[in-house]
């Protein structure tokens, strides 16, 4: 009785076609396709971590050991919240897939080297246990969860979320990535040599450098564009982002700032300088190549990212020029989020077959 | 080189073919018995004409066509029938059969020859040669091929494609045949043409079969075969599906919901093209292929000419199958060949493959979707089949329909990407037997 139940043997009673001894073994008859591609989803984070790495080594040579200690808080942080909660709501285990490990690195990037650890704490507790895990865990957020913690911190912390520093690190630099200006961040700082006029004088040359290189005051990870290039590079490379919405994404701001550059013409040095500034500062790479692109909460629609990465790209431009923000880059993305839906809807690829008849 | 044929979408899985793509193919000796199914094709079962205790030589006529879209069956070995009913199938259930003992005579009874040149024959004489001889897909959607020769008059064709991209991994039992039986494939598709009234042929081989490329294109230098060319295509799977083989070489689009004519096509295997030529020139019909038995837990992969109605048992024996290590065996190839529940199910006629493996993949999904949309890049027919999935668990089956479920070919491209290892192809049959289950219903009330 008991080994009818345990083992199935194929072929029960029927009579044997060759007469052979027949071996006894199971056979599965799980359904097609019986062959998987190798990568798994922990395979896809553990990458996204490692291209992150480069942006990481950069926060440390510039901003010091403090900014390696804040991503460290952030990380643990946020991996325990969503241990904490899968626990106590009796889910599967869920912290394996890395995906909190991600959002953790991500908080951190985007918050100033100098803010409270404990505010860091809040602010991955936040992202994890609210924007992620009260909506249905990996997969079922519908913004994306630093960019939330982000923006919770700013609501609750103004003051401690704009508290920068310049780069102290084992590379010192200005605040500015400009010499002499030690006052505020690139962005800010462009704010006010517009209102007062004084951008038509300014020396990109120097400064352009310091942003391409991360030698500027800002949050921990953002500031040096080559470093994330370099991450971003490992991305495509592993096929884990594509081009289309960090191009157009950077392309839009790039573009929307040279049209509206403000010396009144198109080609002059500082016509281009201008966009070049905008498009390498405030955190655009950090956002084009690493939370605009976040699997979950872009659309899955290939034409659907175009729009998705225009309207982040729009609004970039909006909230940077009109709004009172220096940057704008993370509330463009939470906003492009709200509205992946939609657009996921109206961008449905066209289907093989449809309408086309012969020839 | 010449120019190169695709699609977009599709994978690349690894091809696993270098165990067999080298293996001439042996001859499988017919076995003491045979279990032929009435139903080894699309459209109505045979019906038996044969009876316990009846006296049959090979190629003897079995079971007559049940219809129009239907194909005659016909007896692999000589000997006695030992009984009608029903058998084991390789998909899975249990078919009518006719199982025969070989007395082990080869007695052959062949179809009535034409008694004219095959390039003398109407169109008609032809087809129905065809028919009698129960030939059906090679590939292995076994339709049956005097119906797809058959287009109606408002659909003219004017492109014949031959089919040997065998785009499935491990397979090469169409590669085998197009190495070996070369002249007797461009026979059949010469006739094919004249029986189509093709103004074009083409005949797709993917690149990662080079050999095969290099002999037919000779081969095709000869005046006789100035309207059939050779399209490369890209190594690619599903290359193979109709659809994609059409809209490759020749970039234009099957309608959705219709079938290759409504394009102007008509796609044939070669394996059917060669049964073809066998049935006109030979009076043959169709009672053994080509069956390539591979795997990982396999000592000796081969490429067999198998008779109908052997046992599959049988074969994994002959190629020393390490039952012990196995965890499965698939008729067909890995991508969506069908798992085997009985080994003493028979080979039939789309049998292109015995796959034997050792690890299983997972049944039930590791981790949630990620909206990643590596299924989306990977489906040929450009569906979202992560959304289908969703749609479908919540059984929301309107939604799903408007995504346009129908369309899909279950070709299994999107759950090979999918890294959260979600059985996305599970979901979209389920989803399309609750749609047809509704629209049953619906007409019914």
């Amino acid at each position: 009785m008991i080994n009818q139940t345990i083992t199935k043997t194929e072929n029960g009673e029927k009579k044997l076609a060759s007469g052979v001894e027949k071996a006894k073994f199971q056979l599965n008859l799980s359904s097609s396709p019986h062959i998987r591609h190798p990568e798994t989803v922990p395979d896809i984070m553990r990458w996204v971590v490692i291209a992150l790495c480069p942006a990481l080594i950069a926060s440390l040579l510039f901003f010091g050991w403090r900014a390696i200690f804040l991503t460290c808080v952030s990380v643990s942080f946020a991996v325990l919240t969503e241990f904490i909660i899968t626990r106590l709501t009796g889910k599967p285990k869920s912290v394996g897939d890395f995906s909190a490990v991600i959002t953790g690195i991500l908080l951190a990037f985007n918050v100033s080297p100098i803010l409270p650890w404990w505010m860091m704490a809040l602010g991955s507790i936040f992202s994890i246990g609210v924007a992620k895990m009260a909506f249905g865990g990996l997969g079922s957020n519908f913004i994306n969860p630093a960019l939330a913690g982000r923006a919770f911190l700013m609501a609750c912390y103004p003051a401690a979320m704009t508290s920068w520093s310049a780069p102290q690190g084992i590379i010192k630099g200005t605040l500015s990535g400009f010499d002499g200006m030690t006052s505020a961040t690139p962005l800010a700082f462009f704010k006010t040599a517009v209102r007062d006029g004084s951008i038509a004088n300014l020396n990109f040359q120097d400064a352009l450098m310091n942003l391409f290189v991360g030698n500027v005051g800002g949050c921990i990870g953002e500031t040096s564009a080559i470093a994330l290039l370099i991450g971003a590079i490992i991305l495509w490379h592993k096929k884990i982002i594509g081009f289309r919405i960090p191009f157009i994404y950077i392309g839009t701001v790039f573009l929307l700032f040279w049209l509206f550059n403000g010396t009144g013409n198109l080609l002059s040095q500082t016509a281009i300088a201008i966009p070049l500034f905008q498009i390498l500062s405030g955190g655009l790479f950090l956002g084009a190549f690493f939370m605009a692109t976040d699997m979950v909460t872009s659309p899955i629609t290939p034409g659907g990212k175009v729009y998705f990465a225009l309207g982040c790209g729009i609004l970039t431009f909006i909230i940077r020029k009109f709004g009172g923000y220096p940057e704008g880059v993370s509330y463009s993305i939470l906003i492009m989020n709200l509205f992946v839906p939609l657009i996921e809807r109206y961008t449905r690829p066209s289907i093989y077959g449809k309408v086309r008849k012969r020839g | 080189m010449s120019r190169r044929f695709t699609f977009k979408g599709g994978i690349h899985p690894p091809h696993s073919k270098a165990q067999t793509a080298r293996l001439s193919i042996e001859v499988f000796p017919a076995p003491g018995k045979v279990i032929i199914p009435l139903q080894q094709h699309i459209g109505a079962p045979a019906k038996p004409v044969v009876k316990r205790g009846d006296r049959v030589s090979i190629g003897q006529l079995i079971g007559e066509a049940g219809g129009f879209v239907s194909a005659p069956v016909h007896s692999s070995v000589s000997g006695t029938v030992l009984s009608v009913g029903p058998f084991p199938h390789p998909m899975g259930k249990q078919v009518i059969g006719v199982e025969i003992e070989n007395d082990s005579a080869e007695e052959k009874q062949l179809l009535s020859p034409l008694n004219k040149p095959w390039r003398e024959a109407a169109q008609g004489e032809l087809i129905q040669m065809v028919q009698a001889a129960g030939i059906v897909g090679m590939g292995g959607a076994s339709f049956p091929t005097h119906v797809k020769l058959s287009p109606p008059s408002n659909k003219p064709i004017d492109v014949l494609i031959i089919n040997g991209a065998e785009c499935e991994p491990y397979l090469t039992a169409d590669h085998r045949l197009m190495l070996e039986r070369t002249e007797d494939l461009l026979t059949g598709v010469l006739i094919l043409k004249k029986i189509l009234g093709a103004k074009k042929c083409f005949i797709g081989i993917e690149e990662n079969k080079p050999d095969a490329i290099k002999l037919v294109n000779k081969l095709l230098s000869d005046s006789l075969y100035k309207d059939v060319t050779l399209a490369r295509l890209g190594a690619k799977y599903p290359q193979g599906g109709e659809k994609q083989l059409i809209n490759a070489v020749t970039g234009r689009q099957v309608p959705s919901g219709g079938l290759p004519m409504d394009a102007g096509c008509v796609v044939q295997n070669v394996g059917t093209a060669v049964a073809v030529r066998d049935a006109i020139l030979g009076g043959i019909p169709l009672y053994e292929r080509v069956v390539t038995v591979t795997g990982p837990t396999v000592k000796n992969p081969k490429n067999l000419l198998v008779r109908i109605g052997t046992p599959i048992r049988l074969l994994l024996e002959a190629c020393e199958v390490d039952f012990k290590a196995t965890q499965k065996v698939i008729m067909g190839g890995p991508m969506m060949g069908i798992a085997q529940s009985d080994l003493d199910a028979p080979v039939i006629k789309s049998t292109s493959g015995l796959l034997v493996y050792d690890k299983v993949q997972p049944a039930i999904r590791e981790y949630p979707c990620i909206n990643c949309g590596r299924c989306v890049a990977a489906c040929p027919i450009h569906l979202v089949p992560s959304r289908l999935a969703k749609f479908i668990e919540k059984e929301s089956i309107d939604e799903a329909m408007e995504w346009n479920i129908m369309d899909c070919m279950e070709c299994g491209s999107c759950t090979y990407v999918c890294p959260s290892k979600i059985n996305l192809v599970h979901y979209v049959k389920l989803g399309k037997f609750h749609a047809q289950a509704k629209r049953a219903a619906a007409t019914n009330k």
